[in-house]
């Protein structure tokens, strides 16, 4: 086994967990307060990647780009649930999955109407464009260390929020009994438009942190969202803490998946199978790691209890 | 006799897919014919969808993924030069069947939102596996030279015929599908659908009944993606994308999810929305998707609900 390539391979298995996270905390969030799904979850990541990637263009500075786009996302959830998604919290998943299924079809007619079908490319800026040293013979791209530790910052600065401050508490009683916090003079609705806006806006981080190794470009967040919904279904739906686990799981074994398959498959396979069966079953590998976590727990991990 | 009117419109669009032949040789527009073939393959889809979705409340969100595996039960048969139809349409309906009792054993543990996610998901590996795999395409797909062989009987090379097979395909599907509703099982379906309790509760082990009824809907759903790969001639990881899934659960829904002919309705008009919007312009989606959002915000019971049909009763 070659070290430097497996620590290469962990780091990258953190990044993209933490981007799942990223995803994945708004979509857990929204459904464990308002029990709605929202499948153009990742058209916000989408939105987020070209409103950074125009500011950036126009600006030239990827920094700017990504001051712009937070609150412009922000301002693009905000549309969205007091225009659609209020709309649907009475009715039911199936509702819920249709609508949102309009408004993924209306997002990539629309970005494709305004950006054009080929998408754009972000190009970095000098300090984060490099490699860094980790250790002797080590180097990971600056920018892909970043982040892994933005994603981190996130994470912690969630948990801290959710666990420790006022609106924490409300989203949390919000999640145990919704009913019950209404009738204590506390205005649901209100929560529930920041929390999607702020779901939407941690979803729209996420894209623009992809747009500089991906580009944006039409349709980038849909089949991400399928990842992070699996993630949500593993960590259990409504739980954060069970997002942040599932995502690093699933980041993990996909990425180690795909490294490392082909070769240990070789030492029960002969070199040929090994070769033609690898890419498929990386490709299934979390599909299959979800179906085995549901058969034994039809929750997912960590579910929320009294739900 | 009064005749109804939902009974009406369902005698006059199979009659219309009856003659339609005739007429689109009379007029040399054979295009149509074309559209008339997908839309009741897809309508044999969405017929299947609601055996799960309508009648059996099982929101199945990967429906497309046995469409796929229809279709490539003729393609990866046909790339070895197995030509029989006798091989290729139960192989397609058997691997459907088979993956829909795999993958509902384990989905049917689930209720509400995890399900939904779970077919998806399920749907995804599927398709992400067939993407993966060299032999038969990948990415790009398969073509299908050679439509199924039934022994001289009927030869599908002839477009009118492929297209009385298909229409047959339908009646008989949708014959199926009510008969299996107006039986015992049926009953336990429906029962089980609004009060699972109840009917676990008089005795009946209602997860056999379900996992009965998404094998039977996934092998019907089979049949409709062998037809559809015969009729299009080639095969594409693309047939069992997650926006297929959602198109037929659209389908479903805006024809009256739980009324026997309501999903055909349902395609038909799919279709026709998706051809008359995208001929006024390539953005055609920047429309259909705010029309999906009015029609689940305000449209309840479907065209079925519409023409007076009581059956839509899918949020029971």
């Amino acid at each position: 086994m070659d070290w430097t390539l497996l620590v290469i391979q962990t780091l990258n298995g953190l990044q993209l967990g933490v981007l799942l996270f990223l995803l994945a905390a708004g979509l857990t969030l929204v459904f464990g307060i308002m029990d709605f799904i929202n499948l153009a979850h990742g058209s916000l990541y989408m939105v987020g990647a070209f409103f950074c990637a125009t500011v950036a263009s126009l600006t030239g500075s990827f920094l700017l780009g990504v001051l712009a786009a937070l609150p412009l996302t922000f301002a693009v959830g905000l549309a969205v649930e007091l225009v659609v998604v209020r709309r649907l919290y009475a009715r039911d998943h199936l509702d819920h999955v249709l609508a949102t299924f309009g408004l993924i079809l209306f997002f990539d007619a629309a970005t494709q109407l305004i950006w054009g079908p080929e998408g754009i490319a972000i190009s970095l800026p000098g300090f984060l464009d490099g490699r860094v040293s980790l250790g002797p013979g080590i180097e990971f791209p600056t920018y892909r260390l970043v982040i892994i530790l933005v994603g981190l910052a996130v994470a912690a600065g969630l948990a801290y929020v959710v666990g420790a401050t006022r609106i924490g508490m409300l989203i949390r009683a919000g999640a145990s009994n919704r009913r019950m916090l209404g009738a204590l003079g506390v205005d649901v609705n209100r929560l529930f438009t920041v929390v999607f806006a702020t779901g939407a806006t941690l979803a729209g981080l996420a894209g623009l942190m992809m747009a500089p190794i991906t580009g944006a470009y039409v349709g980038m967040g849909n089949n991400i969202l399928i990842v992070a919904l699996v993630v949500i279904i593993i960590g259990g739906i409504g739980s954060v803490r069970g997002a942040f686990i599932a995502a690093l799981v699933i980041g993990m074994i996909d990425t180690m998946g795909r490294a490392f398959l082909d070769s240990a498959m070789k030492l029960v396979l002969s070199a040929q199978n090994a070769e033609t069966a690898a890419p498929a079953l990386s490709a299934m590998l979390i599909y299959i790691l979800m179906a085995g976590i549901l058969a034994v727990r039809p929750r997912g991990l960590f579910a929320p209890k009294g739900r | 006799m009064v005749v109804s009117l939902r009974f009406g419109v369902t005698l006059g669009v199979l009659a219309g897919f009856a003659v339609l032949p005739i007429l689109t040789e009379l007029f040399d527009q054979p295009y149509y014919l074309d559209i008339a073939m997908r839309m009741m393959c897809l309508a044999i889809a969405a017929v299947s969808l609601n055996l799960a979705l309508g009648f059996g409340g099982m929101v199945s969100f990967g429906h497309a993924v046995f469409i796929g595996i229809g279709a490539y039960a003729v393609g990866i048969p046909a790339y070895y030069g197995e030509y029989s139809g006798f091989i290729q349409i139960p192989l397609a309906m058997g691997a459907a069947g088979l993956f829909a009792l795999v993958t509902g054993a384990i989905c049917l543990r689930t209720r509400g939102v995890y399900f939904i996610m779970i077919t998806l998901a399920f749907a995804q590996m599927a398709f992400f596996a067939l993407v993966s795999i060299e032999e038969y395409g990948g990415d790009d797909g398969l073509v299908i030279d050679t439509r199924s062989e039934f022994g001289g009987l009927i030869d599908l090379e002839q477009t009118a015929t492929l297209y009385y097979l298909i229409l047959a395909a339908l009646i008989v599907s949708l014959y199926l599908v009510r008969r299996i509703v107006a039986s015992r099982f049926g009953r336990v379906i429906r029962g089980a659908k609004s009060n699972d309790e109840r009917a676990q509760a008089i005795g009946l082990d209602s997860y056999r009944y379900r996992l009965a009824c998404y094998v039977i809907s996934g092998a019907l759903c089979g049949l409709a993606g062998a037809l559809l790969g015969n009729f299009t001639g080639f095969i594409s990881p693309d047939m069992m994308d997650w926006t297929r899934s959602g198109e037929l659960i659209f389908m479903v829904v805006l024809g009256g999810a739980g009324s026997l002919f309501g999903p055909v309705l349902g395609a038909a008009a799919f279709l026709i929305l998706e051809e008359f919007l995208s001929s006024l312009t390539i953005h055609w989606q920047i429309i259909f998707g705010p029309l999906l959002i009015l029609m689940v915000l305000y449209g309840r019971g479907g065209i079925d609900g519409l023409l007076g049909g009581g059956a839509g009763d899918r949020h029971g």
